[in-house]
């Protein structure tokens, strides 16, 4: 299940590492989480359902959707897809509502730091946003709760579209690898927490308040963050399908599967449905190609492909058919996939009787878009609005990015879906803005108006329809006070 | 309800001949890039990085046009295209040459014979591989088939 070779991405051989799976030794590599190197050793059910027993495996494979939860070493509710496996690790199928160990395992005391800007999210706009401050002069801490920088540029191979300033023609995993170094450059002024998520967030007075887990070896420590200004970077879910079988152990969200094979080298199975074709499912069906996977279909019930024609180009001339007006009728298989029936579907997105078609393949992926993250945000009073075009409920902000609560700043996919670059510029609004909030001024009100324009630029194209009016529609809220319909 | 104008390509993904702007036999003889990017979409890498001003936009999300007459055949936009929609073709007597993007593995070596394909991804039989670009992670590769297929074939598998 390994890669080995690949066009793009050079995967070494690491050093190997063991642990122990239901009492099982199995062998994962440096770099594995618990769940890739699961998957490296053809385990793909990680736990049963509470009721019904159904077999369960993972979803999004960053951390954000639950399905991966498994005890390690006697804790319950892990999630494997975004922990890194170590030696000797004892790791349990968890078949039924997680329990404390006896033992007590937190008896540290709470630290607390303060410091002027807090982002949460390390994507291409927490990033961005930690940069742009940081070049104000502010003194910043990123916060992350995976093990690397990056976000999703970490699983993105394919080079960026956009003009020269906006890094177009780079890959995304080159892209993180340049922004951390400039991280790095600033380290006097940026202060870097990974391995640790944000649980809490409350509203102070002259500062807001974060209370925050970091993983350590011997045990995790709770921190108090105090944040003059806070940048909140988050990024994205990716949506469920409801179907028949879509809770079988192979049904993954695309992104999921990018992760598994373009961050840890490991192939999610032999044969891939594809569900969506927008970028998202556009893309990834390529980079499984490229990946030595097959490709069976790409099915999108919408009667045209919503992702670039070059995307689509691409995946066509190499012999992958695209299905419009089609979608997943169920998923089946015992433990997991072991096939799908698909079926062509009217104007109204209804399946047509009589249309469906057996699929054999071992892998389904869901690329039917993304929902952005806001559940922190809420915490904090931070107001929401259901706005389709952005992906869902969002927290209503202004043009500098701040919301309604002064001090709190949100930016990238948790602001509203679109793509990375966009990401990149409303972070380095964010970062300029919150520092200049502080009395820091670099030049800030140029840099300002140059996103701006640069925003304005990538929603300016019939693709960037979506988002404008998404945006717009924000705006209207925030000066509003709401949407009506 | 509305009566939806869908192009075919949008369907389907495969563009025709009748998309492409063409250029003339005597400047397929000379060597052209064919931009096969009919979108606007925010991207503009190969109007910048043409050595001689080939290929223009009016602003970012405007449709990249290739001059047939100023362009070079110097292959630079292939290698740069972050969409992999552009390609050199060259007619030479009876034989076409076909300069395209690959990201695969392996990676033909100068001499390979290799399947040709086209924008469906079928196979369109032999190709003779001239030249190999290994530079940059998308390979730019030269391709020799007969003339007739020279707007066809977009593709390879080695
Ligand atoms: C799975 C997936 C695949 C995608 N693929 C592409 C693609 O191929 N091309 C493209 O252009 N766009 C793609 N996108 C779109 C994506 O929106 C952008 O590319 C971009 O990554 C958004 O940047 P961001 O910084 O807002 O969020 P992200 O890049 O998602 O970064 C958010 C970060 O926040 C961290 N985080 C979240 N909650 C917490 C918390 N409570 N505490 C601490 N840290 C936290 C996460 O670990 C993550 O690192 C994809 C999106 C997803 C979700
Ligand atoms: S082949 Fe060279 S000269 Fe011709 S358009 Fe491309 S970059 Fe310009
Ligand atoms: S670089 Fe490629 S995708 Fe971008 S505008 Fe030019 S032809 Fe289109
Ligand atoms: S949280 Fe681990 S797969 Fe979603």
């Amino acid at each position: 299940m390994r890669i080995r070779n690949h066009p793009i991405i050079d995967f070494k051989k690491k050093r190997e590492i063991s642990f122990y799976f239901n009492k099982k030794k199995m062998y994962g590599e440096e770099g594995d989480t618990i769940a890739s190197a699961l998957h490296a050793n053809d385990v793909k059910v990680l736990s049963h359902s509470l009721r019904y027993k159904r077999p369960r495996g993972f979803f999004c494979g960053i951390g954000k959707c639950s399905s991966c939860f498994m005890t390690v070493n006697d804790i319950p509710n892990v999630r494997t897809c975004i922990t890194p496996v170590k030696e000797n690790i004892k790791v349990m199928e968890q078949d039924k509502g997680g329990e404390l160990p006896n033992k007590q395992f937190i008896n540290k005391d709470k630290k607390r730091i303060d410091v002027e800007i807090v982002i949460i999210g390390s994507g291409p706009a927490g990033l961005m946003a930690a940069l742009a401050a940081a070049e104000q002069g502010a003194s910043v801490l990123l916060i992350d709760e995976n093990h690397m920088v990056g976000g999703q540029l970490v699983k993105q191979t394919h080079r960026f579209f956009g003009s020269r300033e906006e890094k177009a023609g780079m890959r995304g995993i080159e892209l993180a690898v340049e922004l951390m170094k400039k991280v790095v450059e600033y380290k006097e002024s940026i202060q870097l927490m990974l391995a640790t998520t944000v649980i809490g967030c409350y509203k102070g007075k002259k500062r807001h308040n974060l209370i925050a887990v970091q993983k350590l070896a011997d045990g995790d420590q709770l921190f108090e963050i105090n944040g003059h200004k806070i940048i909140v970077a988050c990024g994205a879910l990716e949506n469920m399908l409801a179907f028949p079988g879509n809770d079988l152990p192979g049904v993954y969200g695309a992104g999921g599967v990018q992760t598994l094979m373009n961050v840890y080298g490991v192939k999610p199975g032999k044969c891939v449905l594809m569900v969506g074709a927008g970028n998202v499912g556009l893309i990834v069906s390529y980079q499984l190609l490229q990946a030595g996977i097959m490709v069976d279909r790409v099915v999108e019930a919408m009667p045209k492909i919503g992702g670039y024609h070059v995307h689509a180009a691409k995946l066509r001339r190499c012999g992958v058919p695209i299905y419009t007006s089609h979608s997943i009728k169920e998923a089946y298989g015992k433990e997991k996939v072991e096939g799908a029936v698909v079926v062509k579907v009217d104007d109204y997105c209804q399946p047509i009787s009589g249309t469906e078609e057996n699929i054999s393949c071992d892998t389904i992926c869901l690329a039917v878009g993304l929902t952005p993250s806001i559940r922190l945000i809420e915490q904090i009073g931070v107001r929401t609005e259901f706005i389709l075009e952005a992906g869902g409920h969002v927290a209503v902000h202004d043009s500098s990015m701040q919301t309604n609560v002064r001090g709190i700043y949100i930016a990238g996919d948790s602001s509203g879906i679109e793509e990375a670059s966009t990401a990149m510029i409303e972070g380095q609004l964010a970062g300029v803005s919150a520092a200049t909030s502080l009395g820091y001024d670099k030049n800030a009100s140029e840099v300002k108006r140059k996103c701006r324009s640069a925003l304005k630029v990538f929603r300016s194209g019939p693709f960037g329809e979506i988002p404008r009016v998404g945006k717009e529609k924000i705006a209207c809220c925030y000066r509003n006070g709401g949407l009506t319909y | 309800m509305e009566v939806l104008h869908i192009k075919n390509y949008e369907k389907t993904g495969v563009l025709s001949i009748s998309n492409l702007r063409l250029p003339t036999d005597d400047q397929l003889k000379k060597g052209v890039a064919i931009i096969e990017c009919v979108q606007e979409i925010p991207c503009n890498p190969c109007v910048a990085v043409c050595p001689v001003n080939a290929i223009s936009m009016e602003d970012i999300n405007d449709l990249p046009k290739a001059d047939f007459n100023k362009c070079t055949s110097c292959r630079q936009c292939v290698g740069i295209c972050p969409g992999l929609a552009i390609f050199v073709v060259k007619v030479k007597d009876e034989k076409a040459l076909i300069t395209l993007p690959y990201e695969f593995l392996p990676i033909p070596k100068v001499g390979d014979i290799v399947t040709a394909l086209d924008r469906d991804g079928n196979s369109k039989g032999d190709a003779k591989v001239v030249k190999v670009n290994q530079k940059e992670k998308t390979r730019v590769i030269t391709i020799e088939v007969s003339k007739d297929l020279a707007m066809e074939v977009r593709n390879i598998r080695v």
